[in-house]
């Protein structure tokens, strides 16, 4: 089965379009990149799949395993294996890492109608998952992303998506923000969490340095609310050299 | 305050927002004296969970360096009030949180008459407000600094949240100070929930009412930080929130 179908996606911020009829199909076990100039609606993209408020689709369909993920609300998204890694991820004072994140995975595994996680379980999964992004249990039991580092919130980003255990991850700049040593572990946390023949990934991202660590199936160029180009990961490599502007204008022409 | 034989009406200060005709069932009011002697400490804590109407009116002296904690869960009345009078002496430490949990048409109100009588004495007052329905939620807190009580730290801060349009707070911080060498600080905000954090909360998985739960949970958890029944009162906030969500 396809893990995800956009079709002809068109999407309004502020009662203007952003997304002008964008088409993409992801299949189980790929990793797909999408890069695409400041302005071009990358981050329009992941809101609009994650459900946020004001985020209005006027036209296209997107369906997610089986299921219409527009008719959806965010949490049912969340529920239904998606998960959507911010650019900017939110502090939340007073609420620790640890309560969010247990209930929100039992939240999931509620609308699954599976067994709740038990304290005990949770913490094991917990510090394995933290382990993996080289993050200390510690900063989990602090208040979310409050106090943390660019870097930091990024690998607790990361460390979630383990708890929670996607099947699709769209990861939205995850590499903004961070330096070269966290970027690597980042990378590998993507790697070991998502790289699976029944888990796929899509990479919001300026910059080719992220696909280094994170090999893509397949990179498309955003550009005015479309994809424009797409291939292999040599077109990030050919994107870095050129520009955007030489590659979307070579389409166009 | 003093002593109001008859009934109040709104012209009154003290009672601009009450909800009269409730009032008018609980009236008058009996004050309960508190005294702490010198060098003493007491802690008191309100919990008001029923749906009844209920007013209250504590007058507490704290002598030298005496100490007094309150802390007031005021979650369930149709009317409620709890109006407390501290005096403080040289030296003394008064800690008031306080949160108001309503919906419905529920009217809640916390009004506090503050007055620093002595050198070197501080209070603290905490207050956070959730408001669901057409319910209202009222602060009126009065800080005096009398002359010669320098050295007075006096905080309050004021919070409310509206979880919907058609709820009301009020929030009226009031200094009267006759006195140098004096720190009041006061803040007041009334506001919603951050829909950013609250997208955040949903992306994960949690439903519109476990999210809005649990940010208003970490909001007033501030009011009860430190009480010695501080886990009673966070439990029975948090059972609270989650029938006016």
């Amino acid at each position: 089965m396809t893990m995800l179908k956009i079709d002809n996606l068109q999407a309004n911020v502020a009662e203007k379009p952003i997304l002008k009829g964008l088409s993409l199909t992801i299949n189980p076990g790929e990793i797909h990149a999408i890069m695409g100039p400041n302005g071009a609606g990358k981050s329009t993209l992941g809101y609009t799949l994650g459900g946020r408020p004001g985020y209005e689709v006027t036209g296209g369909s997107v369906d997610f395993l089986g299921q219409d993920l527009l008719e959806l609300e965010p949490h049912e998204r969340a529920a239904a294996g998606l998960f959507l890694g911010f650019q900017y991820p939110v502090e939340i004072p007073g609420v620790s890492f640890v309560q969010f994140l247990r209930e929100a995975a039992n939240a999931q595994r509620k609308g699954r109608g599976e067994e709740a996680l038990s304290g005990g379980e949770f913490l094991k999964l917990a510090r394995e998952k933290a382990g993996l992004l080289r993050m200390d249990m510690d900063m989990l039991k602090r208040p979310v992303n409050v106090g943390f580092s660019g870097g930091e919130k990024k690998r607790a980003e990361m460390v979630q998506m383990g708890i929670l255990d996607p099947k699709l991850a769209i990861l939205d700049e995850t590499d903004s923000g961070l330096d070269i040593d966290a970027l690597r572990i980042c990378g590998e946390g993507i790697n070991a969490i998502m790289r699976a023949p029944d888990k796929a990934v899509l990479l919001i991202t300026h910059y080719q340095r992220l696909l280094d660590y994170v090999k893509p199936d397949f990179v498309h160029v955003l550009a005015a609310g479309r994809i424009v180009k797409t291939g292999g990961p040599e077109l990030a490599l050919r994107l870095e050299e050129e520009g955007y502007e030489a590659v979307v204008q070579e389409t166009a022409a | 305050m003093s002593e109001v034989a008859a009934l109040p009406t709104r012209k009154h200060e003290d009672f601009r927002y009450s909800d009269i005709d409730a009032l008018a069932g609980v009236w008058p009011i009996a004050r309960e004296e508190i005294v702490v002697a010198d060098g003493g400490e007491e802690s008191l804590q309100i919990v008001e969970d029923g749906a009844e109407a209920v007013a209250r009116h504590l007058v507490i002296s704290l002598g030298k360096g005496a100490k007094f904690d309150l802390r007031v869960l005021s979650a369930g009345p149709v009317y409620g009030r709890i109006a407390v009078d501290v005096r403080l002496a040289e030296g003394a430490d008064f800690t008031l949180g306080a949160a108001q949990l309503a919906t419905g048409s529920e009217t809640l109100e916390v009004v506090t008459e503050v007055t620093h009588a002595g050198l070197n004495a501080t209070s603290h007052q905490i207050v956070r407000s959730a408001l669901a329905g057409h319910s209202v939620g009222t602060y009126l807190g009065r800080i005096a600094v009398e002359r010669g009580a320098d050295g007075t730290d006096a905080e309050q801060s004021v919070r409310a949240m509206l979880l919907d349009r058609t709820a009301t707070a009020n929030a009226r911080p009031e200094l009267e100070i006759y006195a140098d060498d004096v720190k009041a600080a006061h803040g007041c905000a009334v506001g919603e929930l951050d829909a950013n954090g609250l997208f955040y909360l949903m992306s994960r998985g949690l439903t519109p009412p476990e999210a809005k739960r649990l940010m208003l949970q970490a909001f007033i958890a501030e009011a009860f930080t430190g009480a010695p029944g501080e886990a009673e009162l966070s439990e029975a906030a948090i059972a609270r929130l989650e029938q006016i969500l």
